[in-house]
């Protein structure tokens, strides 16, 4: 059952109600879009992920009310390394969508979304803790996972599986 | 004891209150969750858990393993449902690799992974009734469940560390006997629900811990990202089951219960009427299972049987190339969600073309449920704590992973 190949023209992804949106709400803050194996990407320009998420959450259409995960991705050594991963769901209408932010990899920082959800506190934290990732706004930026005296950021490309750090 | 912190993570407040740390080893937080209590006399003012020792770093090592490699550590995040784990980590890398699996395979899945739901809620049920101080109930619910552990056992050999699903299917055929113990057990154990409920459903002193203690909100709960039995008990009817379906899901019948409440009392109600919903699911998997193979006809991702493997070159070369350079899987991110016991189990794998995960993410529905405990246990009683963590019913392997 291969998939169709991914979509990632902004025109003909209009048909989905998240990215038509963010596109009414603030086009501005949209860079990319992809539609590949039945799910939807958004890129988000990293200073407007705050607004992005509030505009979703009551979109009147299709509310994407529910944040389900937020992550990261480390693309080192290239540039911008960091990647922000937020999945959002629509409990009343089944849809989820996911938002990307890019961050470059000497001082990255991004707008914290507890704000928006307060969910997001726990998950933030968590990539500050194995990333490195600082989220500005966020009530309690401290390590979660690891020892609070640790050095480093175990998820980094950079930080070895296993041996020497 | 350089290694611990010198100030304390809860700052005191004024001078008629109290820090209490609760854990890591404290046999009513359910594995190494420590908490810190900000208390006036029995009153809590403010509570902190504090996450991370259990923490074996298993996103970094899925890194680099192949993607075969993966499914044995997923059985160690969430180590009461451990075939949930394994599914939904294979139904995302068959998402990315756009395979298609068998029938019989899928109803397996869903057998095996309703009697994993039925494993995981009699383990809630029996140390939260221990918790509130119900003895008999634990010995109750751990004697189907090695009832359980034993048809785990039959079709993978191990009891908890299953790893019996596999990219592409199953790991091997059902043994013979197998669905008929899984019918025997189908047949006993609605009636072993009564028992449980006879002991504590109506029972003033189990009412009393439960009824109106912890509550959540529904809005509260999706605001702090709940899911499972912890955001259904708070009235938000959404069940990953019915309403996003995966692994044949669809061809099954069965009810979503869901309570207005929000309580301790609500998400008991929940959790033991969806045992009775599983066992539904059980049965009509044992009564519809269809015959074929259990694999998906991908050679070059899903080993060739044993008996092809030493008779057959080609399978021998395929089977010889899986094991020693693994896979490569076609470049993309695909975020797959189950509905774990818990909530919303959900991995995030993306690929950049080779045989290792780029990155494997896993949205523990643990990690979400426990934020909600802040605004459950704020301004009630250190006992309503103890009530309040066994109702979320959280594994503290699937938080810290």
């Amino acid at each position: 059952m291969p998939f169709a190949p991914a979509v990632t023209d902004l025109e003909q992804l209009k048909a989905h109600s998240a990215l038509a949106t963010l596109l009414a709400g603030n086009p501005a803050a949209v860079q990319a879009a992809k539609f590949d194996r039945d799910e939807l990407t958004v890129w988000i320009e990293k200073g407007s992920i705050r607004e992005a998420c509030s505009i979703l959450r009551v979109a009147p259409d299709c509310p994407f009310n529910y944040m389900c995960d937020i992550t990261c991705v480390d693309w080192f050594p290239a540039e911008p390394r960091f990647e922000v991963v937020y999945h959002l769901l629509s409990i009343p209408n089944k849809q989820r969508v996911r938002l990307k932010a890019k961050l470059e990899g000497s001082s990255p920082v991004i707008e914290s979304i507890t704000s928006v959800w307060p969910a997001a506190n726990f998950y933030e934290r968590e990539i500050f803790d194995l990333f490195g990732v600082r989220f500005s706004g966020h009530p309690n930026l401290q390590r979660i996972m690891m020892p609070d005296d640790w050095e480093g950021h175990p998820l980094r490309k950079d930080y070895p599986v296993e041996g020497y750090r | 004891m350089d290694q611990f912190p010198a100030t304390p993570v809860v700052d005191p407040g004024q001078d008629n209150t109290m820090i209490l740390n609760m854990g890591p080893q404290h046999p009513s937080t359910h594995g190494v969750l420590r908490l810190l209590l900000e208390i006036d006399g029995e009153t809590i003012l403010r509570i902190k858990p504090d996450i991370g020792y259990l923490h074996t770093g298993i996103e970094k090592t899925c890194e680099a393993k192949f993607y075969q490699q993966v499914v044995p550590l997923t059985d160690r995040i969430d180590y009461l449902c451990p075939l949930t784990n394994n599914l939904t980590y294979c139904l995302a890398v068959e998402k990315l690799l756009g395979l298609e699996i068998p029938p019989k395979a899928q109803w397996m899945r869903v057998l095996l992974n309703e009697l994993t739901r039925i494993n995981s809620h009699l383990v809630w049920l029996g140390t939260h009734a221990m918790d509130i101080g119900a003895m008999t109930v634990f010995l109750y619910c751990f004697r189907e469940r090695e009832d359980i552990l034993r048809l785990f056992e039959m079709v993978s050999g191990q009891r908890m560390m299953t790893s019996y699903f596999r990219i592409g299917g199953l790991a091997l055929e059902p043994p013979l006997g197998f669905f008929d113990k899984a019918r025997d057990f189908a047949r006993r154990f609605p009636e072993r629900i009564d028992q449980y409920e006879n002991l504590l459903t109506e029972n003033p002193i189990w009412t009393m811990r439960t009824k109106g203690v912890a509550t959540l909100s529904t809005e509260d709960a999706i605001a702090l990202g709940a899911s499972g039995p912890t955001l259904r008990a708070s009235g938000i009817d959404f069940d990953l089951r019915r309403d996003m379906p995966y692994s044949g899901y669809e061809n099954f019948k069965f009810n979503v219960p869901i309570a207005s409440e929000g309580d301790v009392f609500a998400r008991y109600m929940c959790r033991v009427k969806e045992l009775r919903e599983s066992i539904g699911m059980v049965q009509q998997a044992l009564d519809g299972m269809p015959e074929g193979p259990i694999k998906a006809d991908a050679p070059k991702v899903v080993l060739p049987d044993r008996e092809k493997m030493k008779t057959q070159m080609e399978a021998l070369i395929y089977h010889f190339k899986i094991v020693t350079e693994g896979f490569a899987v076609p470049a993309g991110e695909v975020y797959q969600a189950v509905e774990s016991p818990r909530g919303e189990m959900g991995y995030y794998i993306v690929s950049d073309g080779t045989a290792k995960p780029y990155r494997v993410h896993m949205r523990a529905p643990s990690f979400a449920n426990l934020a909600t405990l802040k605004k459950m246990c704020e301004g009630r009683l250190i006992a309503d704590v103890v009530a309040a963590i066994g109702s979320i019913d959280i594994v503290l392997g699937d938080i810290d992973r």
